[in-house]
């Protein structure tokens, strides 16, 4: 255990110390409210540029297994508790915590009131840190915190995505193989007996992944740049897009490229997938003042009038009032703070939802989703 | 959906009195569901024959019925008040019993009352264990496999086919009973029958065992739009094969992962819909193996439970609340969360803090039985704590538990849980053997173990606890090192503050370093290491919380508001236990309602989860916190009260009151020095000299052979107790030296340090409690009741009634002078109780205690006069003329109170009243006449009077005189007489006729056969005799009747109480009527 600082950009210092060695860390500071799912966040593309506490207490309680990762790393940029668990309990943990962040040099903090840390952020907004061991200067690490690149403006989509398009196939991802150069229909395995989905990667969790995989689609997972005209060569049923990090707004060529792919096909779209289907249609997007991050967010599914509880992680949104309403039907809406949370196109053929349906972590309460995706898909 | 707008009137059915596994929770869920229902305008009729309830408070239901929880008292409210609706699934399983027989009546039917909440079916498909087994089956939930038994055989042959061990749970009982574990043939013949007899319809499941795996709970919530919210998951840190109520549980679920979170959560959502539970709250209960992860249902609650008050304190949810919005057609999404003020009801609570419960056991109470835990409830409270880890949580839930312990143990306490001082060392094997199996001490036990260096895998090997929680456990054993390395030399701030941060008390940390307590606090005060008060706030601080409910922990930020409003603090009385329960709960409640309306800042102190004094609305702030002098004083320096109010809360806070004092608090009301003067047994006896009082002859000892002399000296019977103890524990009347040498000696470990006192017992005497209350002026009686048992039964046991029926207007005078001479001169300011015996019209003191007593509820709602709410003015300045109360109220009508006593619990106990205060509730009879009140009482304390039949009795040769007119009574009623061969000779020669039937011992087929072939219909049996062999007859036929049920009387009085109460019976059926209709 090593003594640390924690300097958010505003001045305020935190206290803590490291239980992974010594190391710093930059980014902006978020918290999730959730109290399960540390490893699902800690491997979530979307918090990439992040540091993550949660605001559970103690962590690290079950270790760390091979399964539930939503990606092939860990994204944070570090990982911020009140208390770490190094002796682990549960049938399938494999290795705790500590050793996993360690094996892939992200730092982990503890005792540091993380209570404190997420009423300020809730108070002053999330904002760029960092935390270092080797520094305990409080003024120069605010210095230092002042000196990272701020979130807004951010194309993060572009650093987390694939390099390559590859398969998504019995949970596990394949890259093409190399006699696989041409990019057409060719490439679907199970054309004409299961819907074929390519799924823009702006961070894909895996989850998302299995959860399209298990309601019967075939997905190529296609890079972020991916242009409109690769879509229409591989002729799919349906596209997706994921979720990802960062600021939606100067990710202007994904912007471009679903707005070319309007009304070609049912296009679904997730989180920061939901955010750039807003901008595709002439919306706006904001920065939320310290997001929504958690597992227990109630979202009022207007057209059921049912409560969903949902998986949240999301820094930005969609202004509703930007989006035309004659022809955006607004379907979805936080109960806590009524945001923008799922609107549809019924004329495009296009679902666009800012939680986690997919959960992972989280309630499977939105599952219902995916299954409609597969009847836009279907309808047409 | 809005609010329905098609019922008015809605019935709520309370869960009666407080008996083990149904608590005060159930004030605390009704009291908020009155409140609520009646804040959408709904018109509120309650029935509760609890009085010491905040429910069945005049002012929180429309029309209040303390009637008997019975369906037939149920119907005639039914019939008299033509409720809309019936919301039964509030008043725990006692409520939802009592509302199921109702609709098997007819009643709701006959008179078009709807059943909201949970329909008849839900509630059976829940309850029906082979109803459920095969709604499970529907939904793809497994549950261990088991079969229904209705007879032996049957029995045998499903244990045959699902193998042992193998558990046995009776349907429809409370809190398991009956239900326990058989590991062979034999076991299942005791278990199976227990189980088919504790049955209300005599059946049994017997159950593959899940003994070990991990268990979890979840609070589930839906509305009539089928959205479903889960509110909370609980941990039990003890494994299956412990019953729920006695597991030490934590909150959140600790070592799941998300995914297996999640499968539990949508498993306990499809149960919900399964089950048809339409609106409302319910509880889930899962087990896990551990090393597997296949997951099993284990049980549904389709009501408000205590896991749910539970949950509502541990979340800041108010589960009740919202359960009787719903049922009145609100969805989850109408309704604002309370504590954040903008957000809404339909969300799932996040914690960002660790909670611990842990059950009150009080084994001490029934040394005959054995201190282990079962499937079936024996904790009589529970107490909770927060902490922002598991290791503070844990320790500041133990320091609340009132058991003389200071955290996990390392306080100088060590050896006490084995009943002996010295710190012998147990041998490996002994340990072994106490985490083997469960037992009430065992956190105790782990500590002793890995001090005696077990290690963790074998102690997880033995207990089944999962190596996280022993990993904390250790983490705090190790630490204790680390203090003693600080013995002499300088306490750094590195050690202390990680100490406090695993929850270390002053007291375990000054006894690790051989300091005391205050040079702790001392040191601690000089570095600035003092705790922080975080929010409760559903939502792990997303949102602001309005609410002010608050924890202690040591970290950087205090979150607590202080307001420079005027301020009082309120101490509670911790969990809840035998001598202490509901009744101070009630006081404190009654003490922040008024100063609420005095516009004063009212700030609550306690640690039980089931209390409505731990509502987040009851207070103007409600500190959740350990009632220990450290965490109390820690609350007074934040917070800066004008004053705190200590004589409410039971002993507890009273405890407190002088250390609190000394540490410069200001004590509201009657000062702690009168608190001594009336506990010390010589400054009391002066003070009586000087008023020309008189007490049983008495005396003094600190040593056996001083206790002999005493003896001697007054002669004996005599009554032989520890001073410094409430609830009579350790207290025992001795005929001779022998028994007098033996329990002296008990009695000095009860209370080291204190005298052991030695009254004369006064045979045969006539009781009385007085409640008064006192400007420091003026005194007034606030109510006179006798006891019915006679003086020698602990008086919290004893039936009692107001106005009395046998002291004439003298003795009521003299009573009173003397009540008020008391007062004057212990400068009486609030509250006052003082108990006096009287024999042959000469007025013994026997004991007067300075503060709100057991009876405060009870009296108030016998008189109207709202005793603890005058009380708290009075403590702030206010004259009793003032106030408006000028003289004592004499009601017309009469009110019985009846102890309800929880030996259908430990199998083995005798049931014969004492000195030692047994009872772990009490209900009242309220009506015209003594005959009728006492009936009620009777039937609401689950005595069902029959008017006719065969009554046997059998009483000791110094009772028969006295028995005769009640036999006759008894015969002219029409009943038949069977009695044992003395008493049947005696009646006989009287000219009453009888049958004579064998005792036990005389061969069969005798009185017990008779009781079990249902050919007795009441029993009166006194002996506390002191032959052994009279005890063992009397002790088969006590457990017998409790057993099948049989009313029974086991003193004389009571005997002639229960004949009037029959005979009241016989007259005129039972007829109900409100509280509201007495004043």
């Amino acid at each position: 255990m090593m003594k640390a600082l924690l300097a958010l950009e505003d001045g305020r210092t935190f206290s803590c110390r490291s239980f992974t060695g010594p190391g710093e860390a930059a980014g902006e500071v978020v918290f999730n409210t959730g109290m399960s799912g540390y490893q699902e966040v800690l491997t979530d593309p979307s918090y990439r540029g992040q540091m993550v506490t949660m605001t559970y207490p103690l962590i690290g309680n079950y270790g760390v297994n091979p399964e539930d990762v939503e990606s092939d790393r860990i994204q944070v940029a570090a990982f911020l508790t009140r208390e770490y668990q190094a002796h682990p309990s549960n049938w399938r943990a494999e290795r705790s915590l500590a050793d996993y962040l360690k094996s892939q040099h992200v730092m982990g903090v503890d005792d540091l009131d993380t209570r404190a840390l997420t009423r300020h952020i809730r108070n002053a907004g999330a904002m760029r840190a960092v935390v270092s061991t080797t520094d305990l200067d409080p003024g120069a690490l605010v210095a230092k915190a002042r000196g990272i690149p701020s979130m807004v403006g951010l194309d993060l989509a572009r650093v987390v995505t694939s390099q390559a398009i590859y398969r998504w196939e019995e949970g596990r991802s394949e890259p093409l193989k190399a006699s696989e150069t041409v990019l057409d229909q060719r490439l679907w395995r199970h054309r004409g007996r299961r819907p074929s989905v390519v799924a823009f990667d702006f961070g894909i969790k895996f989850n998302i992944l299995r959860c399209l995989e298990t309601r019967g689609c075939e997905i190529l997972v296609v890079p972020a740049q991916t242009g409109a005209e690769t879509v229409r060569a591989l002729e799919p049923d349906g596209i997706f897009l994921s979720n990802g990090p960062g600021d939606p707004e100067p990710v202007v060529y994904a912007v471009e490229t679903i707005r070319e792919l309007l009304g070609y096909r049912p296009i679904f779209g997730i989180c920061l997938g939901h955010q750039l289907l807003g901008l595709a249609l002439g919306g706006r997007t904001y920065k939320l003042k310290f997001g929504h991050r958690g597992i227990n967010q109630p979202v009022k599914n207007l057209v059921t009038g049912r409560v969903e509880i949902t998986s949240q992680n999301h820094g930005f949104a969609v202004d509703l009032d930007s989006l035309d309403r004659s022809a955006v039907e607004v379907t979805h809406i936080n109960l806590n703070d009524n945001t923008l949370e799922g609107f549809c196109r019924q004329d495009l053929g296009l679902l666009a939802i800012q939680y986690h349906p997919e959960a992972g972590p989280g309630p499977h309460d939105a599952h219902y989703l995916f299954a409609e995706f597969r009847s836009l898909i279907a309808g047409r | 959906m809005p609010k329905r707008t098609d019922i008015h009137r809605i019935l709520i059915i309370g869960a009666g009195p407080i008996i083990i596994s149904q608590a005060c929770e159930f004030d605390y869920s009704g009291t908020q569901a009155c409140k609520a229902l009646r804040e959408e305008g709904y018109e509120v009729v309650l029935v509760n024959s609890n009085p010491a309830t905040i429910m069945t408070d005049p002012d929180t239901a429309d029309r209040t019925y303390i009637e008997p929880v019975t369906p037939q008292a149920v119907s005639l409210i039914i019939e008299k008040e033509r409720p809309d609706a019936l919301l039964p699934t509030l008043g725990g399983q006692t409520g939802l019993n009592t509302a199921v027989e109702v609709a098997r009546m007819g009643v709701l039917e006959k008179y078009n009352v709807e059943l909201i909440g949970a329909s008849i079916e839900a509630i059976q498909k829940a309850e029906d264990r082979d109803r459920f087994r095969r709604a499970m089956g529907r939904i793809g939930l497994r549950i261990p496999r088991s079969g229904i038994a209705t007879t032996m055989e049957e029995a045998h042959r499903i244990a045959g086919e699902i193998g042992y061990p193998i558990i046995v749970r009776p349907s429809f009982t409370l809190g398991g009973t009956g239900g326990g574990v058989a590991y062979n043939p034999e076991d299942l013949e005791v278990w199976a029958k227990a189980g088919i007899d504790a049955s209300l319809i005599h059946q049994v499941m017997l159950e593959e065992s899940v003994l070990g795996w991990k268990e979890y709970e979840l609070e589930v919530m839906r509305d009539r739009n089928d959205n479903v919210c889960i509110i909370c998951s609980i941990e039990n840190l003890d494994p299956m094969g412990v019953h729920t109520g006695d597991s030490i549980t934590v909150a959140p679920a600790q070592t799941l992962t998300d995914r297996e979170y999640q499968s539990m959560r949508d498993g306990a959502i499809a149960i919900m819909r399964e089950i048809g539970v339409d609106t409302g709250g319910s509880n889930v209960q899962f087990a896990i193996h551990p090393k597997t992860g296949e997951m099993v249902v284990v049980e549904m609650n389709p009501r408000v439970s205590r896991s749910s008050a539970l949950a509502s304190k541990a979340t800041g949810y108010p589960i009740a609340k919202i359960a009787a919005k719903l049922a009145v057609g609100y969805t989850l999404d109408e309704i604002r969360n309370d504590i954040t003020g903008e957000t809404m009801a339909a969300f799932e609570p996040t914690l960002d803090y660790c909670v611990v419960k842990i059950p009150r056991w009080t084994f001490e109470k029934f040394p005959e039985t054995e201190d282990l835990l079962t499937t079936a409830m024996r904790s009589v409270g529970e107490t909770m704590a927060i902490g922002r880890t598991f290791k503070e949580a844990l320790q500041k839930a133990l320091r609340s538990l009132e058991i003389g312990r200071h955290g996990l143990g390392a306080d100088g306490r060590d050896g006490v849980e084995r009943g002996e001082r010295a710190e012998t060392p147990l041998t490996v094997t002994e340990i072994e053997q106490k985490l083997a199996v469960p037992n009430s001490q065992r956190l105790f036990y782990l500590r002793l173990a890995l001090k005696a260096g077990l290690d963790l895998e074998a102690i997880h090997r033995l207990t089944g606890i999962d190596p996280w929680f022993l990993h904390q456990i250790q983490q705090i054993v190790a630490f204790e090192d680390d203090l003693t390395g600080h013995q002499g030399g300088h306490l750094d701030r590195e050690a202390l503050w990680s100490a406090k941060r695993m929850g270390f008390s002053d007291v375990q940390i000054a006894h690790l370093t051989a300091r005391d307590e205050d040079t702790v606090a001392e040191r601690r005060r000089e570095l600035g290491i003092r705790p922080v008060y975080k929010l409760v706030d559903t939502c792990a601080a997303e949102f602001r919380a309005l609410t002010p409910y608050y924890y202690s922990t040591y970290e950087e930020e205090n979150e607590a508001r202080v307001s420079d409003r005027k301020k009082v603090m309120i101490l509670g009385g911790g969990p809840n236990r035998i001598g202490q329960g509901i009744e101070f709960d009630y006081c404190c409640v009654h003490a922040s309602f008024a100063l609420r309306k005095m516009g004063i800042e009212s700030i609550m102190v306690n640690s039980n989860p089931e209390t409505v004094s731990t509502d987040y609305d009851t207070s103007d702030k409600l500190y959740f916190e350990p009632l220990t002098k450290e965490d109390v004083l820690h609350i007074v320096e934040t917070e800066r009260p004008l004053g705190i109010i200590v004589q409410f809360g039971g002993q507890t806070p009273l405890n407190l009151a002088v250390p609190l004092a000394r540490a410069g608090v200001r004590i509201l009301g009657t000062q702690p020095e009168s608190i001594d003067r009336a506990e010390d047994r010589e400054l009391f006896q002066a003070m009586l000299h000087k008023l020309g009082l008189e007490q049983p002859p008495n005396g003094t000892a600190t040593s056996v052979a001083e206790a002999a002399k005493v003896a001697e000296r007054i002669g004996y019977p005599v009554i032989v107790r520890p001073s410094y103890v409430l609830g009579g524990r350790a207290m025992k009347i001795v005929y001779d030296q022998a028994d007098l040498e033996n329990f002296t000696r008990l009695a000095i470990l009860a209370s080291p340090g204190h005298p052991v006192l030695i009254d004369k017992f006064l045979e045969d005497a006539v009781e009385l409690d007085v409640d008064a209350i006192s400007d420091g002026r003026a005194t007034i009686i606030g109510g006179i009741m006798e006891h019915i048992e006679e003086a020698g039964i602990h008086s919290g046991d004893s039936a009692c009634v107001l106005p009395p029926y046998s002291i004439d207007a003298d003795l009521a005078a003299e009573v009173a002078a003397a009540t008020k001479s008391m007062a004057a001169e212990l400068g009486v300011v609030g509250l006052m109780n003082v108990q006096y015996a009287i024999k042959d019209r000469r007025l013994y003191v026997l004991e007067v205690n300075p503060r709100a007593s057991r009876t405060v509820p009870f009296v108030s709602k016998a008189t109207g006069v709202p005793l603890a709410k005058l009380a708290t003015r009075v403590m702030l300045g206010s004259t009793l003329a003032e106030l408006g109360l000028t003289g004592e109220t004499v009601p017309s009508h009469v009110s019985v109170k009846e102890a309800v006593l929880p030996f259908d619990r430990f199998p083995g106990v005798d049931t014969l009243l004492g000195p030692e205060m047994k009872s772990t509730g009490e209900v009242m009879g309220i009506d015209v006449d003594f005959g009728r009140a006492y009936a009620k009482a009777q039937l609401g304390a689950g005595q069902h009077l029959p008017v006719a039949g065969t009554v046997f009795l059998s009483v000791e040769d110094r009772d028969k005189p006295a028995l005769v007119p009640v036999a006759r009574q008894l015969a002219e009623i029409g009943f038949a007489i069977v009695a044992t061969r003395g008493t049947s000779e005696f009646l006989a020669a009287s000219g009453i006729a009888n049958r004579p039937i064998n005792k036990v011992s005389s061969g069969r087929p005798h009185v017990v056969d008779a009781i079990k072939n249902q050919e007795i219909q009441l029993v009166i049996n006194t002996g506390s005799g002191r032959r052994e062999q009279t005890q063992r007859d009397g002790f088969e036929i006590r457990r017998a009747v409790l057993k099948y049920r049989v009313p029974y009387a086991t003193t004389l009085a009571g005997a002639k109480a229960m004949t009037r109460g029959i005979a009241a019976l016989k007259e005129r059926a039972l007829s109900v009527r409100p509280l509201q209709e007495y004043f």
